[in-house]
């Protein structure tokens, strides 16, 4: 398989790409911190990546996207998986009472996958093949007071999500939205961990093997499936007092 | 948060701190602020307190392959690196790691760090002695490349040095290439520990040799036990590529009640596997994964001991006393009625020239023991027989040992304090265990 994947270098991405890896996958890597990135690379090749091609790209400048994605289909001829991995964690308390500093959240989180999802829609339409998949999080599936500049952006991209995927049906092309719980990566090295934490290899595991069964919408680890529907279930009368 | 070793005693608490690389590194060595003692931890599978200290730096994140050499067999990687990984990107190359231990889930950090050994070190001797070099950060956010060549006392040092001279950030090691990842394996039976001995001793050009033996036997039957001959298998069929396995056992899902773990259900564990086995097959082919790591096929083995967690006990005694010391440790365990389901003799080759390194020329027996209070006076007995017949304890098993047994076990302690002196003037580096045997 062929596979693209974007924000590369993130805890998730990376443990998803040494699957592929082992198997013997091409794989063409985004990301935007060159040293990082070049050490992914090598990596790889040593799991045994058959071709690894790379592009050093910062995701928040949208202009960039069109040509990143062109550079990466070039080298790969077609892609049978793209994978958008990148994202950051909020300073929440922050970023409520600076507009800057939510705007560029939510960019980084929300617009910036959005830009990427168009021009990827429009590369997987002409190819007629292919699956698009994009790491969410629970955090879209209501908005909760300790992360809800997060938890706005990453929904956003699930309900562009819902829509594309529908639009995208007839063109044989698939979209994938995984909705990760808590993962114990550089990300969150900062919060104390307690039982439902999972590895991002756990989480790459399950990826891996969403997008070859081709599923519309998985929660990773499963269990975050009926966690959610329960949170989603609370009246809000009484959400709405709920701090966690 | 509260961390622990394989062996589960004792436990401490601890800030955990997991740089990604070797900037991030850098900075939490060179930062401003002082933290206090730390120590680097790997995959957390020394059994003691050698990598408990009041900041523990996880090698979990410098788990990148850097590059792979196809000419000379060499691999370079990150410290974080387990051994198990290394395998799945060797096998299929028709390689293999010239030095294993009883887990496949070692980080390579920490086997630099213990220089484990394994079924082949009469051969093959020990881990580092496959280590072509490895990368060094010392206290001071310095990075320094260690080999055989280059800062040879700082490498000799490091090797075996428990973490205690820096951080191990990467390393380069040598694989050996062989025929196949099966291995034919032989067993055989002695009624006795002379016995044992002899037959370990007579049949050292086997690759890989091993004993387990009934520790709870006493009186005639003192040291009756099994050893396990291996080769790589040569006449596999060379067509297939080399497959890396992982097998999947049955998970230990909650700690045996400690009551059920007494010296009747171990005796008679030990009683019918010796049985057991004394009738099985002669001869037989395995994969590797299940001849090198039986335990690694359990989930979680370690709960097997109870809550309260368990101590492994290795020491090696010099050849021309060991028939007598190893005796004398049998009857001490047996008279008190503490056993475990696996006590493993091995015949060891040379030592090395690294300064902390435990293997010497000489047999070497590792037994569990359950934690309880009355395990230490015991133990502390066992000592004094190892002392008076010139040997040594493992440090990368121990949890209790004192400093003066310590450092008359290993007598190069002094020179291995003025280089870690030299390159960690003011004693970052520390475990609770280097605290305990007096060297920081």
């Amino acid at each position: 398989m062929k596979i693209l994947i974007i924000g590369a270098t993130s805890a998730i991405a990376k443990a998803t790409a040494r699957i592929y890896a082992e198997r013997k996958h091409e794989l063409f890597l985004i990301a935007r911190n060159e040293a990082r990135l070049n050490d992914l690379a090598a990596d790889l090749d040593v799991r045994g990546a058959q071709i690894v091609g790379h592009s050093v790209v910062d995701l928040t400048k949208h202009r960039d996207h069109g040509k990143a994605i062109e550079g990466a289909f070039s080298v790969l001829d077609s892609v049978d998986v793209a994978l958008i991995c990148h994202g950051s964690l909020p300073d929440q308390a922050a970023s409520e009472i600076n507009f800057k500093l939510a705007e560029k959240e939510i960019n980084t989180n929300g617009l910036s996958v959005i830009s990427l999802l168009t021009i990827l829609s429009q590369k997987f339409k002409a190819q007629g093949s292919g699956t698009i998949a994009v790491i969410t999080s629970v955090a879209g599936d209501r908005g909760r007071q300790p992360n809800f500049v997060y938890g706005a952006a990453k929904s956003m991209v699930s309900t562009y999500l819902q829509g594309m995927r529908g639009k995208l049906l007839s063109y044989k092309v698939h979209v994938v939205d995984i909705r990760p719980g808590l993962v114990d990566s550089p990300m969150t090295a900062h919060i104390k961990k307690g039982l439902l934490w999972s590895s991002p290899e756990k989480i790459a595991g399950k990826i891996v093997r969403s997008i070859a069964a081709r599923k519309h919408t998985v929660y990773a680890p499963g269990y975050w499936r009926g966690i959610m529907f329960v949170v989603r279930l609370i009246p809000e009368f009484i959400f709405k007092r709920l701090k966690f | 948060m509260e961390v622990y070793g394989w062996g589960r005693f004792p436990k401490a608490s601890a800030a955990l701190l997991e740089p990604v690389d070797s900037e991030s590194l850098i900075k939490i060595l060179t930062a401003k602020k002082k933290i206090g003692s730390m120590i680097a931890r790997g995959a957390g599978r020394s059994y003691g307190d050698s990598a408990l200290s009041e900041n523990l730096i996880s090698s979990r994140f410098l788990d990148s392959f850097l590059s792979l050499d196809q000419e000379s067999a060499t691999i370079r990687c990150g410290a974080g690196v387990s051994l198990d990984s290394i395998l799945k990107v060797c096998i299929p190359r028709g390689w293999f790691l010239p030095v294993l231990p009883g887990t496949k889930f070692v980080s390579v950090g920490g086997a630099i760090a213990a220089d484990i050994h394994g079924k082949n070190h009469h051969q093959d001797g020990s881990f580092c002695d496959h280590v072509a070099e490895f990368t060094l950060v010392l206290a001071s956010g310095e990075k320094v490349t260690c080999s055989p060549q280059q800062n040879t006392e700082l490498f000799h040092a490091t090797c075996g040095g428990m973490g205690l001279t820096g951080i191990i950030l990467d390393a380069t090691i040598k694989c050996e290439r062989v025929s196949s990842v099966s291995v034919r394996q032989r067993s055989l039976v002695a009624n006795t520990l002379s016995e044992c001995m002899e037959l370990l001793d007579t049949n050292a050009d086997s690759k890989y040799s091993v004993a387990w033996l009934d520790c709870l036997a006493s009186g005639d039957r003192l040291g009756r036990s099994i050893i396990y001959l291996a080769q790589h298998d040569g006449n596999s069929d060379t067509t297939k590529e080399p497959k890396y396995k992982n097998r999947r056992g049955p998970t230990v899902p909650f700690d045996t009640p400690t009551f059920l773990i007494n010296k009747f259900t171990m005796g008679l564990f030990n009683s019918a596997y010796f049985n057991l086995k004394k009738k099985g097959p002669r001869q037989s082919t395995a994969h590797y994964d299940a001849y090198f790591f039986p335990l690694d096929h359990i989930g979680n083995w370690n709960r097997l001991y109870g809550a309260g967690g368990f101590l492994q006990y290795q020491f090696v005694l010099p050849s021309g006393a060991a028939l007598e010391g190893i005796s004398q440790v049998l009857s001490k365990v047996s008279g008190a009625g503490k056993g475990s389901f696996l006590s493993v003799l091995k015949k060891f080759g040379k030592a090395n020239a690294n300064l902390l390194s435990f293997p010497q020329p000489g047999y070497t027996l590792t037994l569990d023991f359950k934690r309880e209070k009355s395990l230490f006076p015991l133990l502390d007995g066992l000592d004094e027989i190892v002392l008076a017949h010139g040997g040594r304890i493992y440090l990368a098993k121990d949890a209790r040992m004192s400093e003066s047994v310590f450092k008359a076990g290993y007598p190069a302690w002094e020179k291995f304090l003025e280089i870690k002196t030299r390159v960690d003037p003011t004693g970052v580096f520390s475990s609770l265990q280097s605290k305990r045997i007096g060297l920081t």
